[in-house]
């Protein structure tokens, strides 16, 4: 089979593997910056190639809210949207969980708080990883560092988010949604025919009981049952899905840890620090939820030091303690506000907060 | 004692297991309500429009075909009581649920059941932009003027003077605002086919209701756009009366204001 290699921007990635997973619906609304992944769906007819409905929606209420009932159906939906219009879509994502209902939801994170600025961070770590919305809730949280995982991450999303019955999150940003990189796209996955799961509510037929899509449980007890669905699945999630890479950690001595773009920018800070005989190495992240905790708690005992590098005022770093328990230096570094460090600036971080230390 | 097990008829007696058979059944509940205890207060209105709903579907044979869209709000719980499938949405979003859950099945039947602050305040936007898109789908509004589950504050639905927990002296419009007209207001969208005003309070006017809410399910088959049917009910709990009082206010007061009957047929609005 010939590949079929073609240079997307990350947003444009992102749209042509829905149509490419077999999605039955996207719904979202124009934010700067990944409107392309709206722009690009409505130019490529995907209701012709595949059936895939695409709807622009009177808001980011209306977005979520729109993903919530095709969901509802068993179908596979999904929605982006950058860091405001991911905050109005919060109160629909803490019902999506509540709910158990599976998702795909992409943020192409820009700099905040407010309406901040439409350059690329990291400053909504938090808001992804911890649940976002109201109540004890997590998303699985998918963080891509190229365009080539903008778009290999939408079919994963999706199997994920079936196999828990919960929300996924791509969680990128202005950069990688920006930039145009070289991408070998996957084959068409058609789209699912039955659906036939015991939980959609597509019509009672006489075989079964009526299904009830809801998040409401009157009897706190029954509310607690729930809960406890819940966090059995993210155990679940901790145990079997937790992914990342490691870049020249076998022998490091120092470690960094970091994400999507300030992942890209500290693999240039290893070599820079290597030349100088630094033995530095890192740590991607690639599922921010589950985190990769129990690497990290080994890795306290291997390494002298971690620097924790976020495009935002330190956010991920709390997790990296967490899991090193005190047992090693953590420290966090990054530019923030839409600002985005460079390899030599985490490189003079690391030397100072960790190799000087 | 025999009294309670006869009925007098001038000088002949007749016994109850006399009546009950099957050449008398001129009425029975619908096979589509459930036997769960209605979570309505006494007298009101919402009950009966569940029952108008489970008879149509059950009548237009669309229990496989049927799903429905429960609100924030008393009828929260709708899915208890009518046994098809059903979503419970976010406040005032069930507009925007009902989108998404027909445009993936375009052809089954999707309605949403929301009362007044649902749909005519923190979910307006929804509700006029699904109406103004024309998605094919029913809304049966409920008004009662009041936010009933929270306990009978003011909603946007309130009429001026009309007292309430949060407009303890009558709303003053100079202070608090008007009170929406939603349904002339998505009449005049293009997207809407069907735009009615109904009461449940009296016989004659649940066979109109249950008339105009069979034609906003009906007309889910012709793809023309949002049937919605209003009910003006009343709340006698949250208005603090006895249901008779509460329907004799609502005739009097509510029913000037809120006029009932057709607003838009067919996609004309009734002169």
């Amino acid at each position: 089979m010939k590949k079929e290699l073609r240079l997307l921007k990350g947003n444009e990635a992102i749209a042509e593997a829905a149509i490419r997973a077999g999605a039955d619906a996207y719904f979202g609304y124009p934010i700067t910056p990944q409107s392309e992944v709206l722009e690009y769906l409505m130019l490529e007819k995907p209701e012709e190639r595949t059936g895939m409905v695409v709807l622009q929606a009177e808001s980011e209420l209306g977005a979520i809210n729109m993903v919530f009932g095709a969901a509802a159906a068993g179908r596979r939906v999904i929605s982006s949207s950058s860091s405001p219009g991911i905050s109005l879509f919060q109160e629909g994502i803490s019902y999506i969980a509540g709910a158990e209902l599976p998702c795909v939801i992409v943020n192409v994170v820009r700099g905040g708080p407010g309406l901040g600025t439409i350059q690329p961070s990291q400053a909504d770590y938090f808001q992804a990883t911890k649940g976002g919305g109201h109540g004890d809730y997590h998303l699985l949280v998918l963080a891509p560092a190229f365009v080539q995982e903008m778009a290999d991450f939408v079919p994963l999303g999706f199997e994920l988010a079936f196999k828990y019955r919960n929300p996924v999150m791509i969680l990128t940003d202005g950069l990688i949604g920006q930039m145009m990189e070289k991408v070998e796209l996957f084959e068409q996955i058609p789209r699912a025919t039955e659906f036939d799961q015991d939980w959609v509510a597509t019509g009672k037929t006489p075989y079964r009981e009526r299904n009830v899509v809801t998040s409401l449980d009157l009897q706190a007890d029954q509310m607690e049952k729930r809960n406890h669905r819940l966090q059995a699945k993210y155990k679940i999630m901790q145990e079997e899905d937790v992914r990342y890479e490691e870049i020249a950690c076998g022998d490091a001595e120092y470690l960094m840890v970091a994400y999507g773009s300030s992942a890209r920018i500290c693999q240039k800070t290893v070599q820079l620090a290597r030349e100088k005989g630094i033995k530095a190495g890192l740590l991607r992240p690639i599922t921010l939820y589950p985190f990769p905790t129990k690497y990290l708690e080994a890795m306290a005992d291997k390494v002298k030091g971690i620097l924790s590098v976020e495009m935002n005022a330190g956010q991920m770093v709390e997790d990296v303690r967490l899991a090193v328990d005190g047992k090693i230096p953590v420290e966090h570094y990054g530019r923030y506000g839409g600002m985005v460090h460079s390899p030599n600036e985490v490189l003079e971080a690391l030397e100072e907060k960790i190799v000087k230390a | 004692m025999e009294e309670t097990k006869s009925l007098r008829r001038g000088e002949a007696s007749m016994d109850v297991k006399d009546i009950i058979k099957g050449e008398n059944l001129v009425y029975s509940k619908s096979s589509l309500m459930t036997d769960n205890v209605l979570s309505y207060c006494p007298g009101c209105g919402h009950g009966t429009v569940h029952r108008i709903i489970a008879e149509v579907i059950e009548e237009l044979e669309l229990q496989t075909q049927t799903i429905g869209i429960a609100p924030v709000g008393c009828s929260v719980l709708a899915y208890e009581f009518i046994d098809i499938d059903w979503l419970q949405s976010a406040h005032g979003r069930a507009p925007a649920v009902a989108t998404g859950l027909k445009r993936v099945m375009p052809d089954k039947y999707i309605f949403t059941y929301q009362g007044d602050g649902d749909l005519a305040a923190i979910g307006t936007n929804e509700t006029i932009h699904a109406c103004n898109r024309g998605e094919h789908i029913t809304i049966i509004f409920i008004n009662n003027g009041i936010y009933g589950m929270t306990g009978g504050q003011m909603a946007p639905t309130t009429i001026p003077g009309m007292v309430s927990s949060t407009s303890p002296y009558g709303r003053d419009v100079s202070t608090m605002g008007n009170p929406i007209k939603i349904s002339e207001l998505v009449a005049q969208l293009p997207g809407t086919w069907y735009v009615t005003r109904q009461a449940v309070h009296k016989p004659g006017n649940v066979r109109k209701a249950k008339k105009a809410i069979r034609k906003a399910f009906e007309n889910q088959a012709l793809k023309k756009g949002v049937s919605l049917v209003e009910v003006v009910s009343n709340c006698n709990s949250g208005w603090k009366m006895t249901p008779v009082q509460a329907n004799k206010w609502m005739e009097e007061n509510m029913f000037s204001f809120y006029p009932l009957g057709d607003i838009k047929v067919e996609g004309q609005l009734v002169k």
